[in-house]
């Protein structure tokens, strides 16, 4: 069976004032996400091939794919499908990988997101406006307690483009 | 002649514009956070800023752009390295605009000479120093890990990659 090359296309690096037991369960437990990931579950089989599933409030699946790295709390990648709209269904499912790495004094968490087909930069402005704000919240999640309440304005550019690929795909 | 090359990174901190206007450019505050890191200017557009590092200048540049508490930008020359020192300055801008309850923070790190190896360790470097200046805004303390290491060179060609297409994606709205 070949795997399809996923190619990183965004990467986020941040520095977290924790450890990577904690960092990972914030990962990786949905207790923990639906505080820091706009109010999302996430539901892992934790087992390479095990079922991804991010839920949101309402009990809709935002997104689901497959565990495809289960190293904790070390590392961990899931593909991604968007379930958000059928169009978005339509999309190549990327990859996602959390990093987490023990320094001293900090723990570093990158988040890369690598796609197996030539995805616009207009589908990628979502990811790219959305991880920052995740992340950040996590940092402030781990590092205080609190999360951020950060409210993005619906990603327009990537819809329009969602729409156009889909379109004549 | 400028490259392509383009820093960017996002971060939202639980403060005020105004609290991470002074952290940004106030060296009693930048020394807390930035790695033992003092700026100084007194930020008239034109004038000198410098970073002193252990007692010594570690980069210099000038003040391109100071609008408290919104936009901050100032060209970037390395000094403290001389393979770095060689390069012509690049540029810094800082943009603060304030969300819910928090500040959006977005840096943008450009006009890189081609090829440049000053970028490369910028990009290692910014999310330490981001990382630390919101720990030290959120808790009052930075963090402890070391300086400006550059990033794993697999990580880097990733984040330069995905910058440039941030950057085209930004150039088209």
């Amino acid at each position: 069976m070949s795997q399809p090359s996923f190619v990183p296309k965004t990467v986020y690096v941040t520095y977290i004032a924790s450890t990577p037991v904690k960092v990972w369960a914030a990962l990786t437990n949905p207790e923990f996400t639906r505080q820091y990931f706009f109010g999302c579950s996430v539901e892992l089989e934790p087992k390479v091939g095990g079922a991804f599933v991010l839920r949101m409030p309402d009990g809709a699946v935002n997104a689901q794919g497959r565990v495809m790295a289960w190293d904790p709390p070390r590392k961990l990648s899931v593909t991604w499908r968007v379930e958000l709209s059928e169009e978005m269904r339509k999309l190549p499912e990327c990859l996602v990988t959390y990093e987490v790495e023990a320094l001293d004094g900090a723990v570093r968490l990158t988040m890369t997101e690598a796609h197996q087909w030539e995805v616009p930069d207009a589908i990628l402005s979502g990811g790219r406006m959305g991880w920052p704000a995740i992340l950040s919240s996590l940092k402030s999640l781990l590092e205080t307690g609190k999360p951020l309440v950060v409210r993005l304005e619906p990603p327009k550019e990537m819809l329009e483009a969602v729409r156009r690929v889909t379109a004549t795909g | 002649m400028s490259s392509e090359l383009e820093f960017v990174y996002v971060t939202y901190i639980a403060t005020t514009p105004e609290k991470l206007w002074q952290a940004l450019t106030d060296g009693a505050f930048t020394s807390q956070y930035w790695f033992g890191t003092r700026i100084e200017s007194d930020w008239r557009v034109g004038s000198r800023v410098s970073f002193w590092r252990d007692g010594a200048l570690s980069d210099s540049g000038e003040v391109l752009e100071y609008t408290p508490p919104r936009r901050l930008s100032y060209t970037w020359h390395v000094e403290f390295h001389e393979e770095f020192r060689r390069e012509k300055p690049s540029r810094v801008t800082f943009e603060l605009e304030p969300t819910a309850d928090a500040v959006k923070l977005t840096i943008v790190h450009d006009q890189f000479e081609p090829g440049s190896k000053v970028f490369a360790a910028i990009n290692g470097g910014w999310p330490k120093v981001l990382a630390s200046l919101k720990s030290f805004l959120e808790t009052g303390r930075g963090l402890a890990v070391a300086g400006c290491e550059a990033a794993k060179p697999a990580q880097e060609q990733a984040i330069a990659e995905a910058q440039r297409g941030a950057a085209s994606a930004k150039a088209r709205r």
